[in-house]
């Protein structure tokens, strides 16, 4: 493993594969009397969030304390950030109290790599600006693998196998939507082309970002041409809090061009899986009838979360902590 | 927790241990108060120089049904048994044990495994590690006798980090501990209850244990020092 967790192409793919291995057995701690191991105890992780959170800083909290370590919440508003205090500052005063990690959210790209720089600890990327956010493409690399995985030397879709040590190689995921804002998508095009799948994103022109023909995957603007051949469909939410610009006319002209509502899914193949990486906008980009389906992975995305993030915090704290990282 | 068995292969305690134990002591076969059975060349399996076959195939095969007996004896015909092997080779000794209750009593045993990776005492010794599998059987532990199985004891700390992956998962009624090769060195104060064979060795020198399951052969095999 990395010492940092910045991008999600820093993975390897024997380094993804073992966090993903690693997660499927932590899984089983949930369903056991005492949903707690004692592994990382006496080991202090500092949730440091300048952007507003729910679903990561707590999936963080409970992963970090499933594993004994101590948690200390560290949020921008009420803060000595909010009196003016910088990013390296703060990472002082949190490497005076000896942090062994910190889980950074930062509105700029960037934030977590330069925070390497100041802390001793590890350092994990909850989501950097508009670059990445590795920890939700391995979840949605867990899920998937979940639903979708092959048996080995089968190729069939199975549920129950056992498929430690396997990738998710041949299978066609599409990612549609805000592609330009999201970070979302940057760490899952890199780690799902990691792990051998096809990757395909899909926007509108204005929401495609400019270099995307450097990226592992394909790119389209047409939606209803992917359908039939996408084993996931992973749909973003528009992020009308970064867009600084008219992107598209309408609310109601993205829906129609590029939400997926009940008809869309109708066409994709029986075994297609939707995914989310949540908050949603209902009726924007996924309707309502479609994020409640049995095809929607979006409240299992939330629970692997938490198993995924033991897994990292395991994996990169749970060793030696000098030496061969 | 006794493990008095009038077996003849059996020794209460391991012959001559302590830590430390350096420079002397390096025969690997022959303890005191053994059988005195491996010896003969058992054909110097591959595994490398340097390494002597302290057990053959036949002697792991009569240790596990002599353990399969004494299980069903200690525990009045495998009631409420669980055998709980640890990774890697302990589970598969597991299920051979209980492949064989099978055949005697013709009860089923459930089998499971249980991985103490989590619970280890060393892990800040090393990178972290993968982690190996952990299931427990569909009726649990709760109330059972939970038999423990692994290839070697030595230090016994793998056994500490065992007995407490197990309370995280239930309460037993009690719990015993087979393994097929005693090596001595114990750094805690824990003891089998079924050996398949005490091994008087150097603290020095390592002991593998190879199976069918996943080396190819059954051997027993013991080392000189850094291999």
């Amino acid at each position: 493993m990395n010492r940092h967790l910045i991008s999600a192409g820093d993975l390897s793919r024997d380094d993804a594969i073992l966090i993903l291995d690693t997660a499927e057995e932590l899984a089983s701690v949930e369903g056991r009397a005492i949903r707690k191991l004692p592994t990382l105890r006496g080991l202090t992780v500092v949730n440091l969030f300048y952007e507003d959170s729910t679903r990561t800083r707590t999936s963080f909290e409970a992963a970090a304390k499933r594993l004994s370590a101590d948690v200390i919440n560290f949020s921008a508003k009420g803060s000595s950030v909010a009196k003016g205090e910088s990013l390296k500052d703060t990472a002082l005063t949190l490497e005076a109290m000896g942090a062994d990690a910190v889980v950074i959210r930062h509105q700029a790209s960037g934030a977590p790599r330069r925070l390497t720089d100041w802390v001793s600890g590890r350092v994990v990327n909850a989501g950097d600006g508009t670059h990445e956010h590795p920890t939700q493409a391995l979840l949605d690399a867990f899920t998937i693998r979940q639903r979708l995985g092959r048996a080995e030397g089968t190729g069939l879709y199975g549920t129950g196998a056992d498929r430690r040590g396997q990738g998710l190689d041949g299978l066609r995921v599409t990612i549609v939507g805000d592609v330009l804002h999201s970070r979302v998508a940057r760490s899952n095009v890199l780690l799902l082309s990691t792990l051998g799948a096809q990757v395909t994103v899909v926007a509108p022109p204005t929401l495609m970002p400019l270099a995307v023909e450097t990226w592992p995957c394909r790119a389209s603007y047409d939606l209803d041409a992917e359908l039939g051949k996408s084993d996931v469909m992973m749909m973003l939410r528009v992020q009308q809090e970064r867009m600084t610009a008219a992107y598209f006319p309408t609310i109601r002209e993205y829906r129609r061009r590029y939400g997926l509502d009940t008809g869309r899914m109708a066409l994709l193949p029986e075994h297609a899986i939707v995914m989310h990486p949540g908050p949603m906008n209902r009726g924007v980009e996924i309707a309502a009838e479609v994020a409640d389906s049995d095809r929607s992975t979006i409240v299992a995305q939330v629970a692997n979360g938490v198993t995924v993030r033991m897994a990292v915090l395991y994996l990169m704290l749970g060793g030696a902590t000098e030496g061969a990282a | 927790m006794c493990a008095m068995r009038p077996e003849p292969v059996h020794e209460p305690g391991p012959s001559g241990q302590g830590h430390g134990v350096q420079g002397h002591g390096v025969q690997g076969h022959g303890g005191p108060g053994d059988s005195g059975v491996q010896a003969r060349p058992a054909a110097p399996r591959p595994g490398g120089e340097g390494w002597k076959a302290v057990l053959t195939p036949e002697e792991i095969r009569r240790a596990l049904t002599r353990i399969a007996h004494e299980i069903l004896e200690r525990t009045h015909g495998g009631e409420g048994v669980v055998l709980l092997g640890i990774p890697t080779r302990g589970v598969y000794l597991a299920r051979r044990l209980a492949a064989r209750i099978g055949e005697f009593e013709g009860t089923a045993v459930p089998v499971g495994s249980l991985d103490v990776t989590m619970h280890r005492d060393d892990l800040r010794l090393r990178p972290a590690r993968a982690l190996q599998r952990t299931q427990v059987p569909p009726d649990g532990v709760d109330g059972k006798t939970v038999v423990l199985v692994d290839d070697v004891l030595f230090s016994g700390r793998t056994i500490r980090a065992a007995l407490d992956a197990l309370n995280d998962l239930g309460r037993p009624r009690s719990v015993q501990l087979a393994v097929l090769v005693d090596r001595g060195h114990r750094e805690l104060p824990i003891r089998a209850d079924y050996v398949g064979k005490n091994l008087p060795t150097a603290h020095r020198e390592k002991v593998r244990v190879q199976l069918a399951e996943i080396d190819g052969e059954d051997s027993v095999l013991l080392g000189e020092v850094d291999q």
